[in-house]
């Protein structure tokens, strides 16, 4: 490990991932495989339990602020483990000279967030640290919901098998595009517009309906890239991904050509990855493009016996090549 | 999406491929020297694609892996200074120096800030007059002139604490150079970024002074596959010559009011490149008329005699002497979390597209 901490270690990259494992997840002899929630077993309820920072830079971007990201973030961790999320909590770090204007425009989106996603919110802490200290404003929440018998093990990759199928609910790239377009620095304007969501009611009528879901997780920091890179090493199977059915939008996928970004990289704050069962993707692909959330769904790919461990990608242009987890950071702090 | 779909059309690269398969009649080596092609072409598949006759071969096209190890001490030098920022674009903080790189110096404290436009630097010294902003120029004729339009507009604006430090380079010297050390090349994809500011007679001297083939190529998936199938035509007619395949953008007389920018602020001088050394009227420093900006000359700095890893073969990578395989750091000691070399760096580098996309 490098001697100090550096960007790269917190953009979801595999510098982020051996901190985690190195560090963290040794001293507090943390249980594996790592999951998006942790599950509790308590008289006979199972829970699912996570917690999440939020420091995005601007606080305010197209479809959506840092409060918005930060209920959302936490309700999506909870939807993707299979829980049915329920309590939230929210801790602010806010720097001296922060405009309360700002502050209660953030806080007043989170709880019609919170309401819209059915969640309460029902602990927090403010801190105000000196001018300087922090850049403006930073929040933590943390959350917890109830998980129905079966769906224990849904984020930890135990039921995938071959011939499962890959499934996204929508384009990929728009919150980081949409973030890196409301920074004042550049010198581009885009219009695209965030895709900060809360899954929950999707993930749900899904759930609902069908029992064959294998996997799941939502595509934050690293992109559809460091999720299949995770799915690889949890499964221990190979993942053929077909390029030319990944959904990206135009202006997404034309700023990506310009500034040489790989969407398959970019953070997404409001999709998911779902691995399905091979009977019943069309089915789950069918309750997904009825819900407003899932449009775009499409079938990217599949889990295969061969190539353990690596995902494969076959190009639009019919070659193959290896898809990596993304090395460094492509954009700082987009969430 | 349009300019997009339409060369990435799987019918029309099949027909490609087709050409190309029924072409061949021995085997041929083609060396790309731009970094966006090595990228393209490993990133769209594509030697998983051409029949086993042909070998693309990377060349020294990715400016951030032939910057000299004795560019970054100097940056690092500068960030170390009080009162100084250094702005880049994103790749170069991490190329190792002799000791340190861009990026452990701003853990430790320097301020080094990225860019994607040499413009953004003098928003940065506009609103930060107590600093002094040094702006790390690196990049081939395709970034050049916008380097020039920066410096000129410091100038216009009588900007006194902005500065420019220079790695820009030229290709041409390069290439010939390569050629004199004996390369076994059939042919070159030249690149096409270069040409559209330059104009296609650039590598004329190729096809006529050393007989090689010579393809200006554009980025997308059939544009580098309609180029192979032209060089191996060439090839095969035994009648070397300087073709443009993306003739969308590149004319034989390039971007004069580009060109007019670079010429009226840089000359040509001597330069360091990472695998090859020095190179005579290969690198771009400011005019005498301009050495205001130069940071060079207006804040001199002892650099410490630099040293490369001595297992390290970027030299014989660049010069498309080996591949990344054949060096006994890849994969192993040198990734691009930990990259030992610059073209583990560069997302156009050549060790950094197979680590990330080879097969």
């Amino acid at each position: 490990m490098n001697e100090f901490i550096s960007l790269n270690h917190g953009s979801g990259s595999r510098q982020a991932h051996d901190l985690i494992m190195e560090l963290f997840v040794k001293s507090f002899e943390m249980s594996l495989p790592l999951t998006d929630s942790a599950v509790l077993k308590n008289n006979g309820f199972t829970f699912a339990f996570t917690t999440d920072s939020y420091v995005v830079d601007p606080l305010f971007f197209p479809g959506g602020n840092i409060g918005k990201l930060a209920v959302c973030g936490t309700v999506n961790d909870l939807s993707v483990s299979g829980a049915i999320p329920q309590y939230i909590s929210a801790s602010f770090i806010i720097e001296e000279g922060f405009p309360l204007s700002e502050l209660e425009a953030i806080v007043v989106t989170m709880a019609e967030e919170a309401e819209r996603a059915g969640v309460r919110i029902v602990t927090g802490d403010t801190k105000v640290v000196g001018k300087g200290k922090c850049d403006r404003l930073f929040i933590t929440t943390a959350g917890t919901g109830l998980l129905k018998p079966g769906f224990e093990n849904i984020g930890s990759g135990k039921m995938i098998c071959p011939g499962d199928k890959l499934i996204v609910n929508g384009t990929l790239g728009d919150h980081a595009i949409a973030v890196l377009g409301a920074r004042n620095s550049l010198s581009f304007s885009s219009p695209v517009i965030s895709d900060c969501t809360s899954l929950n009611g999707m993930i749900q009528s899904v759930l609902g309906e069908c029992g064959n879901v294998h996997f799941m997780r939502d595509l934050t920091r690293g992109g559809l890239s460091a999720v299949l890179y995770e799915l690889a090493q949890l499964s221990g199977m190979g993942i053929t991904v077909d390029e030319a059915s990944v959904p990206v939008d135009d202006p997404v996928r034309g700023l990506c050509e310009v500034l040489g970004f790989d969407p398959f990289n970019l953070a997404n704050e409001g999709k998911v990855l779902i691995v399905a069962g091979e009977d019943d993707h069309e089915k789950i692909l069918g309750i997904l493009r009825s819900h407003p959330l899932g449009k775009k769904s499409a079938l990217i790919g599949e889990i295969a016996e061969v190539n353990k461990g690596e995902i494969l990608l076959n190009t639009f242009t019919g070659g193959k090549r290896i898809l990596d987890i993304p090395s460094g950071i492509q954009l700082p702090r987009i969430c | 999406m349009k300019y997009i779909e339409e060369y990435r059309d799987r019918g029309l690269i099949m027909k490609l491929l087709d050409h190309i398969r029924r072409s061949v009649t021995r085997n041929y080596s083609f060396m790309e020297v731009c970094g966006g092609h090595t990228s393209a072409i490993h990133r769209f598949g594509i030697p998983s694609l051409l029949p086993s006759e042909i070998s693309l071969i990377s060349g020294p096209g990715c400016p951030v892996c032939v910057t000299s190890t004795g560019f970054i001490d100097r940056a690092i030098a500068y960030s170390r200074m009080e009162n100084i920022t250094i702005v880049t674009f994103g790749d170069l903080i991490r190329v190792p120096g002799s000791f340190s790189s861009l990026e452990k110096e701003r853990r430790g404290g320097a301020d080094i800030r990225i860019l994607f436009s040499g413009l953004e630097a003098l928003n940065i010294a506009r609103s930060e007059p107590d600093r002094t902003v040094i702006f790390l120029g690196i990049g081939f004729e395709t970034t050049a002139p916008g380097t020039a339009v920066t410096v000129k507009k410091a100038r216009e604006e009588g900007l006194k604490n902005f500065l420019l430090l220079s790695a820009h380079k030229v290709m041409p010297p390069v290439m010939d150079a390569m050629v004199r050390d004996g390369i076994r090349i059939d042919g070159f994809i030249c690149p096409g970024h270069v040409a559209v500011i330059t104009g296609s007679q650039i590598f004329r001297f190729l096809s006529e002074k050393y007989g090689l083939g010579c393809v200006i190529a554009g980025f997308e998936p059939t544009d580098l596959l309609q180029s192979v199938l032209m060089l191996v035509a060439q090839i095969n007619a035994r009648s070397p010559d300087v073709e443009v395949q993306y003739s969308r953008a590149v004319t034989e007389k390039g971007n004069i009011i580009a060109q007019e920018h670079m010429n009226s602020v840089f000359e040509y001088c001597d330069a360091d490149w990472r695998g090859f050394g020095n190179i005579p009227a290969s690198g771009l420093r400011l005019k005498k008329e301009y050495e205001d900006f130069d940071a060079t000359i207006r804040i001199p700095v002892e650099i410490e005699h630099h040293r490369d890893n001595p297992a390290c073969i970027c030299g014989d990578i660049l010069r498309g002497l080996k591949g990344p395989d054949s060096c006994l750091l890849f994969r192993r000691t040198c990734s691009p979390e930990n990259p030992v070399g610059a073209c583990m760096v560069s997302s156009e580098g050549a060790c950094n597209s197979w680590f990330k996309y080879h097969l």
